[in-house]
């Protein structure tokens, strides 16, 4: 879960952790996260009382969902990841690691791996800031892994945020994985505004088809559990 | 009704729920911060200072959120300070600007600069809200009383009472170098500042 402190004094101590998401399953998360700020006084019934409600209040056949609002949903489990591109990195570790070589911009089911986990975050967001050594983690358990580490990859997309912010995020942490600055929100917009951190995970299959087998926001709590389910549901095996 | 029609009414009220959040963080970089109140897009800058770069910066003591009372003259000859003024505690932007220069603390040492963060609200409001970021490194201010006395002697006091969101840099000798009132919608970018202090050092 959270570290206790970061340890030296002055120092942000997140041993708060004072968000929105509470326990529940995926799909009530999922439900919630548009509205999350008014869940800790409404219980997830009033809201939906009131949803209806106001569902009921504004049904009429001349009002239509502009086009544009589609693009405003995140990637949801079992869909696919709407239409978008990275540039290449830089840095030939990151590019060999991503298995880019030779590419000026990917799309992420171009990466070479079986799943690919890309964290929707914020340099300037305390939340992200927390949940950066739990990612750091998870990269770390992959990596030990022979038989995972060339098939799980992780990348960050730092929304809101220039190349030099996400580098104060990347030197600051010490971010072991590849992360992506998205200053003018281009790529926050196409994967639905979402609220920082975001997880996405995204299964690539042999013919380069791909699904989303994980998109929900916050934490992802235990780092092995967390991989153990995205294993789970990218029907890949453990190993050693 | 029917069941299809419900449920598209149902997506159309999420839909609008969903924009409607959003809209009230972006810009400032999304927050997962359930206790952020949405403010929504406001007058871009609400006042006119009379400052200049080269003036000398007005002098002020404030209480802190530390406890002691800090004074810009304390600093003086010892470090350049960067002022950072932000409009209010608990809403969308602010809570995403000040997390952001927390882990940015050995930039700020490195061009020998203290910040200060200084906005409207009361001490234990201040308090609250910055334990919420993890606790912060640098001094927090409140200019709550007399209201926003010193947000008005630097010429960014808005109009509701709140201040602009404004950084100044002011050099050891205590004379201004730099000064954005921003688009108070907007968060400055780090690299800005960070170019402003490198100004120092020549």
């Amino acid at each position: 879960m959270l570290r206790a402190s970061a340890g030296r004094s002055g120092e942000p101590n997140h041993a708060f952790r004072r968000n929105c998401l509470g326990s529940g399953n995926e799909e009530k998360r999922r439900a919630h996260s548009g509205t999350c700020r008014f869940s800790r006084r409404v219980s997830g019934k009033a809201i939906w009382l009131l949803l209806m409600v106001l569902a009921l209040a504004v049904d009429s056949p001349r009002l239509r969902v502009p086009e544009s609002f589609a693009a405003t949903e995140a990637p949801s489990v079992g869909g696919v990841l709407p239409e978008m591109s990275l540039p290449s990195p830089e840095s030939p570790a990151a590019s060999n690691y991503l298995g880019l070589a030779g590419k000026s911009s990917f799309t992420l089911p171009e990466i070479r791996a079986e799943v690919v986990i890309v964290e929707i975050f914020s340099m300037y967001c305390p939340y992200c800031q927390a949940e950066a050594p739990n990612v750091e983690r998870l990269f770390q358990i992959i990596q030990a892994n022979k038989s995972l580490k060339d098939k799980v990859k992780l990348i960050g997309i730092g929304v809101g945020n220039t190349p030099y912010e996400v580098g104060v995020f990347e030197d600051r942490y010490e971010v072991p994985f590849p992360l992506f600055a998205d200053p003018d929100f281009s790529i926050h917009k196409i994967l639905g505004e979402v609220r920082t951190p975001y997880f996405i995970a995204v299964k690539i299959n042999q013919d380069g088809s791909h699904q989303v087998i994980y998109s929900q926001l916050g934490s992802f709590g235990d780092p092995q559990d967390f991989l153990d389910l995205l294993l789970e549901r990218a029907k890949i095996k453990k190993g050693a | 009704m029917s069941s299809m029609r419900f449920h598209w009414s149902k997506s159309l009220v999420l839909t609008i729920f969903f924009v409607a959040c959003a809209g009230a963080v972006y810009g400032s970089g999304p927050q997962d911060g359930g206790q952020i109140y949405a403010v929504g897009q406001l007058k871009p800058v609400d006042s006119q200072t009379h400052l200049r770069v080269g003036d000398q910066a007005p002098d002020f003591i404030l209480p802190s959120i530390g406890g002691e009372k800090v004074s810009l003259s304390g600093y003086l000859g010892e470090k350049h300070i960067v002022l950072s003024f932000v409009p209010a505690a608990w809403t969308p932007v602010c809570s995403g600007q000040w997390p952001g220069y927390n882990i940015a603390r050995d930039i700020f040492e490195k061009h020998e600069a203290i910040l200060l963060g200084i906005s409207v609200d009361n001490l234990p409001t201040l308090y609250a809200w910055t334990q919420e970021m993890g606790g912060v490194w640098f001094p927090v201010l409140s200019d709550f009383w007399p209201h926003g006395k010193v947000a008005k002697e630097y010429g960014v006091l808005r109009s509701d009472g709140t201040a602009e969101r404004a950084i100044f840099v002011i050099d050891k000798q205590g004379a201004i170098r730099y000064i954005d009132v921003h688009d108070i919608n907007q968060r400055p970018q780090l690299e800005v500042l960070v170019r402003e202090l490198e100004k120092l050092r020549q």
